[in-house]
């Protein structure tokens, strides 16, 4: 509903303070009157009186005419049609347009698609409501004054543009995540992810995407254990992990778009599922693992992934290779200082049995964690290690 | 809708070369399009002039006035349909390579 009053008035503030309204009343008089037969376009008719009566003051007051043909577009909505898919897609793509500073396209997203309100988004990057309704009143702000358009972007821009979507839509998801209390930013990740794949069924990157965000969202009652320390995916209690999100990510990768090179999304989705299916740690095809790693460094080469895919390599062939694997990447410096390099070499020491080669790579990690979970986790490493 | 492109140097470009430089191209495309209604390249800093009124007194001073490795080379005043559009214009001039563009959506004052 909303996102149908933006693109025919153009005014965000009032097509949100509109649907607002229409809430209210609906609080004020169902539970007297009872629940209307269509509640959406009830909802609607209400929403679009209310942007009527507001645009024709403003119209009669400026004789202004984008205000006119507003309002004579408006007159013709029709509130029974009240599902309009196409104003919901321009509207994920003006949110998330890359005019707009990264964190403005998140809390917007999170906000006009999701509904989410500025306290609970405010909650989950631990930062004050102010600071996010600023965010959002800027970048309402620029999306007015700099023209930013309210539609889906032509052919040529669409690729780009849509995984600039999918971006913002999984570091909402991963920072929902990071918090263990607020696990509904990843769950309204995963609605508007999931609406986008309804709106966009041909494109793979979006069901990729939202087959990547179940699976690891489909561990979240396992990953940590009663102390709110993180375990790793051997130490989990698989039994805890939900299968149908697991079932419904095997659905989504297996049907449309399978057998066309798969992207990032598609194949981080892939290597989530080997781990998913598998009974074990133990029982997990690492082969295979590795070789989607080689797959994935070849669409989007990071260190990063090249770090997994040498703990993958030690997982498959032993730690000793593992080792080898890791000491390449390490030279190259990329990963210099990040903590996670002296925890993957720290993990396959332990493994080997050389446990003072551990302790001394879980000290530099421990030094380096930006987490207290994770400070947690690799302290209880040390432990184990006799460091 | 109005948008001014400042187009400014920049040291992390790649370094200029006259052989890619295909702003007649631009130019012919963009008036022929009638996104460009007017625009020009602008002398070096060196040739600046800096002006400053502190306390009623004019205050001229030479340039170049500021480190900066950084200055505005050129400006083209566009009449784009929105800002997709602006930020097509601007990515295919040669200095969005060689250099880099500043898009300010134009704020009238009857507005």
């Amino acid at each position: 509903m909303v996102s149908t009053l933006i693109r025919v008035t153009g005014d965000w503030s009032l097509a949100e303070d509109c649907t607002a309204e229409a809430f209210e009343a609906a609080l004020a008089t169902w539970p007297r009157d009872g629940i209307p037969t269509n509640p959406g376009a009830w909802l609607t008719t209400v929403a679009k009186n209310r942007a009527l009566d507001r645009l024709r003051r403003a119209a009669t007051l400026a004789r202004k005419l984008e205000e006119m043909t507003a309002v004579t577009e408006l007159e013709h909505l029709d509130p029974e049609l009240s599902d309009f898919p196409d104003d919901r897609l321009r509207l994920i793509f003006t949110c998330c347009h890359p005019a707009l500073s990264l964190e403005a396209r998140v809390a917007l997203t999170l906000r006009t698609v999701g509904g989410l309100t500025t306290a609970q988004i405010a909650r989950a990057f631990l930062v004050s409501e102010a600071t996010i309704a600023q965010r959002i009143v800027r970048a309402k702000r620029k999306i007015t004054e700099a023209a930013i358009p309210y539609r889906v972007p032509e052919a040529h821009l669409l690729a780009e543009r849509l995984s600039g979507v999918l971006a913002v839509l999984y570091l909402a998801f991963n920072e929902g995540y990071s918090v263990v209390a607020h696990t509904s930013i990843a769950d309204e990740a995963i609605r508007v992810t999931r609406a986008l794949a309804q709106l966009m069924p041909g494109e793979p990157e979006v069901t990729g995407l939202l087959a990547l965000m179940l699976l690891q969202h489909s561990r979240r009652r396992a990953r940590l254990d009663a102390e709110a320390v993180p375990l790793t995916l051997e130490e989990q209690d698989r039994s805890l992990w939900d299968a149908a999100a697991i079932a419904e990510a095997g659905e989504l990768l297996g049907g449309a778009g399978r057998g066309a090179e798969p992207g990032p999304y598609r194949l981080q989705a892939a290597i989530a599922a080997v781990h998913a299916t598998a009974d074990s740690a133990a029982a997990t095809d690492w082969q295979t693992i590795v070789a989607l790693y080689d797959r994935l460094l070849t669409v989007t080469p990071s260190p990063i992934v090249e770090l997994n895919r040498a703990v993958a390599v030690g997982m498959a062939s032993g730690p000793q290779v593992g080792l080898s694997a890791l000491e390449r990447v390490a030279a190259s410096g990329a990963l210099d200082g990040y903590y996670l390099l002296p925890a993957a070499r720290a993990d396959l020491f332990r493994r080997l049995g050389d446990y003072s080669k551990a302790a001394a790579f879980y000290r530099v990690a421990l030094a380096g964690a930006p987490t207290q979970p994770e400070r947690d986790f690799f302290a209880r490493r040390l432990d184990e290690v006799g460091g | 809708m109005k948008y001014m492109m400042f187009v400014a140097t920049d040291p992390e470009a790649e370094p200029y070369d006259p052989a890619q430089d295909n702003i007649q191209e631009w130019v012919a495309e963009m008036v022929a399009r009638g996104v460009n209604l007017h625009g020009d390249r602008l002398r070096p800093i060196e040739d600046a002039t800096l002006v400053r009124v502190r306390n009623g007194e004019v205050l001229v001073t030479d340039g170049p006035f500021t480190e900066s490795k950084e200055w505005i080379a050129g400006y083209d005043m566009l009449e784009a349909a929105d800002l997709d559009e602006a930020i097509e214009i601007a990515s295919k001039h040669p200095m969005a390579r060689f250099g880099r563009i500043e898009l300010r959506p134009v704020w009238p004052f009857e507005e």
